[in-house]
């Protein structure tokens, strides 16, 4: 089925699929276009800065509860003034304000800035263009995903309002706290509206998924065979797919969940004593039950949001060192390997729940065989690089940050995935400083890398490079000064999620490392703004793109008009001849996609 | 241009219809997870063992019955006989309904016989077949609910549809939706 009739199956019955010219006369409104738009770009962009209100919100929350951390003697009346009685008092954050800051930040930061504003992003933007489509496979379907998305930020945000606050009980959401209202103020109506804005929010993820991996598999153009696809696509199709088929069973979880709370079932509940309610008459649950629910989704989570930022960063890479990626298919090989055994290493999530140490051996070899196809893909960056005629593009830098930090976080990762270490390292600021940097940083580099890379394309104009290099210097310096010594709390014993370390004797040494963390938080934090100046003042004032292909990429997405319309290409959609990374080839500096191979051409 | 796209693109299946297999992926992860804890559970104690009431058997029998009818009236579309397609859809759809109000019958049965399905005292065991059979329920009302727009669709005049992709799409799912409930029923019925 071609492109055309997807794109027009709205107006099939209207009029005839008109001739050989594609130049599309829709009378758009103004609602049409920017609020309930079916146009992939437009929706990419909904996600983009959605998703970077709430990394905004997000990085504000952990700046919050830093400043609780690094300055818990302090006073901050001026705080109370702003967020009022229930979250400061005295100058200081409450302790359930700070659970509650806790437990937003991680829901918000892994799925609403890096899941939705990540690959709801790129996805959306990059596979029609890359793949030459005129738009998704169900541009509908693809509205309704974003608007799903928007209505759970509504949710969840407004859980910010109610008189007994947010979900305080960790972005893990385990009962029984999570299921017994009276177990905390968080469980209450900010449950509730949690579990609301979680369920709105899978069925977002799995509308755009569905979509995703249709469009890559049905909608490509002539000649682009599977192994001609960027790896961008490649990575975007493996987050679809491992989303697909991971949210649905964190629902699963989450309806049972969602029957103990409000229906009185047993499903996770046994044998609990609520203090001030006395002893519930629930038997016969099973908490663990939840926690293995959960991580089946949780353990693919971290590759729904790491994978698009390595695809990204492939591209990147062998675009700005002029070199083709080195390994191509095993990228692909990798990347196939990384997604299977996602689904393979949940338990590792569980190894001090009480689980059997036999079949927590076999996690540990599982958990650690994903080294293998993560060493493949940092050799491959690195050769990619080596010795090529690199341009320092900001979105270069921040690739390069990329698997910097994605070294630097995976070698702690094979510490971590050993069950007798665990035993040790598990719940302290070891396993913050873990994810952090491998998963959480790291991944905002790829979006920072894809953001700066592919902005002339999103808007037409070039972001200020300079505001560029100085937020690239600072929040790699800062994240490596954020993360770098929670490795020696966590390994002091230090345990995460605390309110207050200066009480016990045994953290109090760390005041003054815990101060100089939060200290330079908050100036990473700061430096954020810096980008977001420049990426809100660049869409309006910044340097116009007057080349079609400013990066002299090879790729689809640069044979459209600078500013592309819906539909994305004026006139036929470019057959493709090659693979995406013809770099420094036969003497030449780039070969696009979309030229012939030549008669003299050495065969690729 | 239609013509010369498609010459190349024909063999390829419509997006459509694909992006409906990747949901019933997605699907049957969701029912996966869910018979997943409830072996898991069941591996543990405090576990009630009960049989299935009759009436499943009969609204299993009826599923069945209503995929034929399903069969029936994408065969019709296709033969342009649109007063059998309008007839088969239909009576698909009641089977769907009555397939709803036998599972409702079933659940009644077994409270008659005392088995607390929700609430405090339930056992998980029948929490679960709640659970379950109501989530399948609920994609059998979305069929319904699908098939009805097709057949608002065949009555409206104002359009003129040879295309049988939508029925087709529909067709499939209802099908689907038919499997995952014999898959269901022998599951539920076998470990108990």
């Amino acid at each position: 089925m071609s492109n055309e009739a997807v794109l027009h199956a709205h107006e099939a019955a209207v009029h005839q699929v008109h001739g050989d010219h594609h130049e599309h006369h829709h009378h758009e409104t103004f609602i049409t276009k920017y609020v309930f738009s079916m146009d992939h770009k437009m929706i990419a962009k909904q996600f983009l800065i959605t998703g970077m209100v709430w990394a905004v919100l997000g990085g504000l929350m952990s700046v919050l509860f830093r400043i609780q951390l690094g300055y818990p003697d302090a006073h901050f009346p001026w705080l109370q003034d702003i967020l009022g009685k229930w979250w400061v008092q005295d100058g200081r954050i409450t302790p359930q304000a700070y659970y509650a800051l806790v437990t937003t930040h991680g829901t918000v930061l892994v799925f609403f800035v890096l899941t939705a504003g990540l690959s709801g992003t790129f996805a959306n933007f990059l596979i029609p263009l890359q793949v030459g489509a005129r738009d998704m496979a169900s541009p509908f379907m693809n509205m309704l995903s974003y608007w799903f998305f928007f209505t759970a930020s509504l949710v969840m945000l407004s859980s910010m309002f109610v008189e007994t606050g947010p979900f305080s009980g960790g972005w893990t959401a385990y009962p029984p706290l999570s299921a017994l209202g009276d177990a905390s103020p968080g469980s209450k109506t900010g449950m509730d509206l949690w579990l609301i804005a979680m369920a709105l929010f899978v069925i977002s993820s799995l509308l755009g998924g569905l979509n995703y991996i249709a469009t890559v598999l049905n909608m490509r153009t002539k000649g682009m065979s599977m192994t001609r696809m960027p790896l961008t696509i490649w990575a975007l199709f493996f987050t679809a797919v491992l989303g697909v088929l991971s949210f649905p069973v964190l629902f699963s979880g989450f309806i049972l969940l969602i029957f103990d709370r409000n229906f009185g079932t047993s499903f996770y509940l046994s044998d609990i004593f609520v203090n001030g309610v006395g002893a519930l008459p629930n038997e016969g649950g099973s908490a663990i039950l939840y926690q293995h629910l959960f991580w089946f989704l949780g353990h693919p989570e971290v590759y729904i949001i790491l994978l698009p930022a390595m695809g990204m960063v492939s591209e990147i890479l062998s675009t700005n060192a002029r070199k083709p990626i080195f390994g191509y298919m095993a990228m692909i090989g990798s990347l196939f390997a990384i997604a299977v055994l996602a689904f393979l290493v949940w338990a590792h999530h569980m190894f001090v729940t009480g689980l059997n140490p036999f079949l927590g051996s076999i996690f540990v070899l599982l958990t650690l065989l994903i080294a293998v196809p993560s060493a493949i893909k940092v050799f491959n960056w690195l050769t990619t690089i080596w010795r090529g005629n690199i341009r320092f593009t900001p979105g270069m830098l921040f690739a390069i940050g990329f698997v910097s930090l994605f070294i630097s976080g995976g070698l702690t990762g094979i510490w971590l995935g050993n069950s007798a270490l665990d035993i040790h390292l598990h719940d302290t600021y070891f396993v913050i400083a873990h994810f952090h940097i491998v998963m959480g940083v790291a991944s905002m580099f790829g979006m920072f890398a894809g953001i700066y890379h592919w902005f002339p394309k999103m808007y037409g104009r070039y972001l200020n490079n300079t505001l560029a290099y100085i937020h690239f210097w600072v929040t790699i310096a800062g994240a490596y000064m954020i993360f770098w010594p929670m490795h020696y709390e966590g390994l002091a014993g230090m345990p995460r999620r605390y309110y207050d370390y200066s009480i016990w004797e045994s953290f109090k040494q760390f005041a003054d490392l815990n101060r100089f963390i939060s200290t330079i938080a908050i100036i990473v934090f700061a430096t954020q703004l810096l980008f977001l100046f420049n990426f809100f003042y660049s869409i309006f004032k910044g340097r116009k793109v007057t080349q079609q292909n400013p990066w002299n990429s090879n790729t689809l997405e640069w044979t459209t008009p600078i500013r592309p319309g819906h539909g994305n290409w004026p006139g036929e959609i470019p057959e493709v001849h090659r693979w995406a990374y013809d770099y420094g080839k036969d003497g030449r500096d780039f070969i696009p996609q979309t030229e012939p191979i030549g008669a003299d051409e050495s065969h690729h | 241009m239609m013509t010369a796209m498609s010459t190349n693109e024909q063999k390829r299946i419509h997006p459509h219809k694909f992006t409906l297999w990747v949901g019933i992926g997605s699907i049957c992860m969701m029912f996966a997870g869910l018979t997943s804890a409830y072996i898991v559970k069941r591996n543990q104690s405090n576990w009630l063992e009960f049989d299935l009431p009759v009436s499943f058997w009969y609204s299993s029998f009826v599923i069945l019955l209503s995929s034929v009818f399903m069969h029936l009236s994408v065969k019709s579309f296709k033969a342009r006989e649109i007063s059998r397609y309008k007839m088969f859809i239909t009576l698909t759809a009641s089977l769907g309904l009555v397939f709803a109000l036998l599972q409702w019958i079933g659940f009644t049965a077994l409270g008659n016989h005392g088995i607390q399905l929700l609430g405090q005292g339930s056992n998980p065991a029948a929490s679960f077949l709640v659970v379950i059979v109501c989530l399948h329920l609920l994609h059998v009302a979305g069929g319904v609910i699908a098939l009805l727009v097709m057949l608002i669709k065949a009555y409206s005049s104002r359009s003129k549809n040879y295309s049988s992709v939508s029925i087709e799409v529909v067709s499939t799912y209802w099908h689907f939706v038919d499997v995952l409930w014999i898959y269901l029923f022998i599951f539920l019925n076998w470990i108990k």
